[in-house]
């Protein structure tokens, strides 16, 4: 297998609490990887660990090894923006930034230094349209972005987040929060996304999982459970919690 | 199951003291703003008095005070209360916004946590304190600084004068500013910590750095409550007497430079209600003058009320 991010032996502490214990990951290159488990198994956890998103919060402790193709984002000398440039997040909910839906857009190609305003246009548009939002828009860019319905809203995210041009999308449960139809877009655009970026997604549907994911991932209690293809985790799971989970006696 | 009770008498008292304890407690919430239009009231009927004598422009605009011979202009004291505020602000307002960011931004909650109940207690030290702080302290430093400042540049406007004293508007300013830096700081904390996180991370997730998210993405959004905390600043600043009357030199003069003594309105209310009673027409000058207090204030607050309100919906929604 090829894999994209290699994680080895991590934990994550959240004062004393422990949330992750002693994970091991190949998330493979070019695929959606699902990470599935009840509440509270440490599924948020882990994917924040792939952006440094628990550099955020105090207390919060990370110990172990997150390798981004040859290079130890946790390491000391890694730039932290540049690892969420090259790994970009999509929340559960659409977040916007107080700005026009078009700035939405540019926002992460200005802060990192592009200048030249026919280029940002280009990047805008090809990236409003790789989202599916392009059309919907179009003559409306320069309008504030909290006048989108929040199923473009979330869209435009995804937008936003593909503009820096990451290798790596992660995505929250990023269809929680939005109407089945929205729903069903984004799952489109990601299914679509996948020849280019690495996806790793978590969900609390299992049917989503089934949809989408080309491997998954199962947690439990802040352990990985088990890994592997979709199509073997999800249909012939080999350890008793993960066919528990599947099964919804969990 | 039948209503036993209904109709009965102990089911009436009941709901006749029910009703009684809900109109008593309309009252009692009620009581605050009543006495409010009672004090304007009260304010207004007193002042008019003034108005048969003077207009109400030459009242405000007017440069001559003169009680004992019939002359009432408020425009020194209205410019002495406009220059120690603004100075105030001035030398307040950014400081606050800068310590604000840092506390919610930047440092850990525990440090917080452990600063806004120190902030809180600033708040409630009585302005004497403040006062006799500037007298001792801030009283002598302020020819020193203004020295300082013409040994460098030489006469700039607004900074050189005449006045061998520190009393004057800049040491109002900065015993005032350190006076209203509580309440700015904590409404402006308050209204950053309204900002949803998700929107921090909307930023951090593409790339930006926290100083970019927070220029971005927190201050736009927070900017309205800024404003709020401060104007609630500014009205605090406007109605502040004792401390300001105690440094600021209290001559009526119509300031040129920060360095000059100046009169602001509440200092003019406080140093002269005592021989008031004794000049044909004083007391309604400075009824007047206490009336145009209470209604800028009110103005302040009510706006600044507004805002928060109205950013506390948006942020519930």
């Amino acid at each position: 297998m090829d894999s994209h991010i290699s994680i080895k032996d991590l934990n994550v502490y959240y004062g004393a609490n422990q949330a992750l214990k002693s994970v091991d990951l190949e998330i493979p290159r070019n695929q959606i990887t699902a990470i599935i488990g009840p509440s509270g198994c440490g599924k948020s956890t882990l994917l924040k660990t792939l952006n440094r998103f628990h550099d955020l919060v105090d207390n919060t402790r990370v110990e172990g090894e997150v390798k981004f193709d040859d290079i130890d984002i946790y390491a000391p000398d890694v730039d932290v923006t540049e690892v969420r440039t090259k790994i970009g997040l999509i929340a559960q909910r659409p977040y916007l930034l107080p700005m026009s839906i078009f700035d939405n857009v540019a926002f992460g190609l200005r802060i990192h230094d592009m200048t030249n305003r026919r280029e940002v246009k280009g990047h805008v548009e090809k990236y409003l349209k790789l989202a599916g939002l392009w059309d919907e828009v179009k003559d409306r860019l320069t309008q504030p972005a909290t006048s989108l319905s929040i199923g473009q809203q979330q869209r435009l995210c995804l937008a936003r987040g593909l503009a820096v041009e990451p290798e790596v999308l992660l995505g929250d449960e990023p269809t929680s929060a939005l109407d089945p139809i929205s729903a069903k877009n984004i799952e489109g655009s990601l299914k679509e996304l996948k020849s280019q970026y690495t996806i790793v997604i978590v969900t609390h549907v299992l049917r989503q999982a089934r949809r989408l994911a080309d491997y998954v991932v199962f947690m439990y209690l802040g352990e990985l459970v088990e890994a592997g293809p979709a199509s073997k985790v999800l249909s012939s799971p080999k350890d008793p919690r993960t066919k528990a989970y599947l099964s919804g006696e969990m | 199951m039948k209503l036993s009770l209904a109709g009965s008498r102990s089911a009436l008292r009941r709901i006749f003291s029910d009703k009684l304890a809900a109109r008593s407690f309309l009252l009692a919430a009620s009581l605050p703003l009543l006495l409010l239009l009672l004090m304007a009231a009260a304010l207004l009927f007193r002042t008019l008095p003034i108005f048969q004598f003077v207009s109400p422009w030459e009242f405000l605009t007017g440069d001559l005070w003169r009680p004992s011979q019939g002359e009432f202009g408020l425009s020194t004291f209205i410019s002495g209360t406009l220059w120690v505020t603004l100075l105030a602000l001035i030398l307040a307002v950014p400081p606050c916004i800068f310590a604000s960011i840092f506390l919610v931004e930047y440092a850990r909650r525990g440090t917080l946590r452990g600063i806004l109940p120190a902030i809180d207690l600033l708040a409630g030290i009585p302005s004497v304190v403040y006062g006799v702080w500037g007298l001792l302290v801030v009283v002598p430093l302020v020819p020193r600084l203004g020295q300082f400042l013409r040994g460098v540049f030489g006469d700039l406007p607004f900074l050189t004068s005449s006045n061998p004293t520190g009393f004057s508007i800049l040491a109002g300013g900065i015993v005032l500013a350190v006076m209203i830096s509580p309440i700015i700081v904590s409404i402006t904390v308050e209204v950053l910590r309204t900002v949803p996180q998700g929107v921090r991370e909307a930023a951090l997730a593409v790339g930006a750095t926290r100083w970019q998210a927070i220029k971005h993405a927190v201050l736009p959004n927070a900017l309205p409550g800024i404003i709020a905390a401060a104007v609630m600043g500014l009205s605090r600043a406007f109605g502040e007497t004792l401390a300001v009357m105690m440094v600021v030199g209290n001559t009526p003069a119509i300031p040129r430079s920060v360095f000059d003594p100046g009169y602001p309105l509440t200092a003019l209310i406080a140093n002269n209600y005592g021989e008031m009673m004794s000049i044909p027409r004083y007391d309604a000058a400075l009824m007047g003058a206490a009336l145009l207090l209470l209604v800028v204030v009110i103005i302040f607050n009510v706006l600044s009320a507004m805002v928060l309100a109205r950013l506390g919906q948006e942020v519930s929604s």
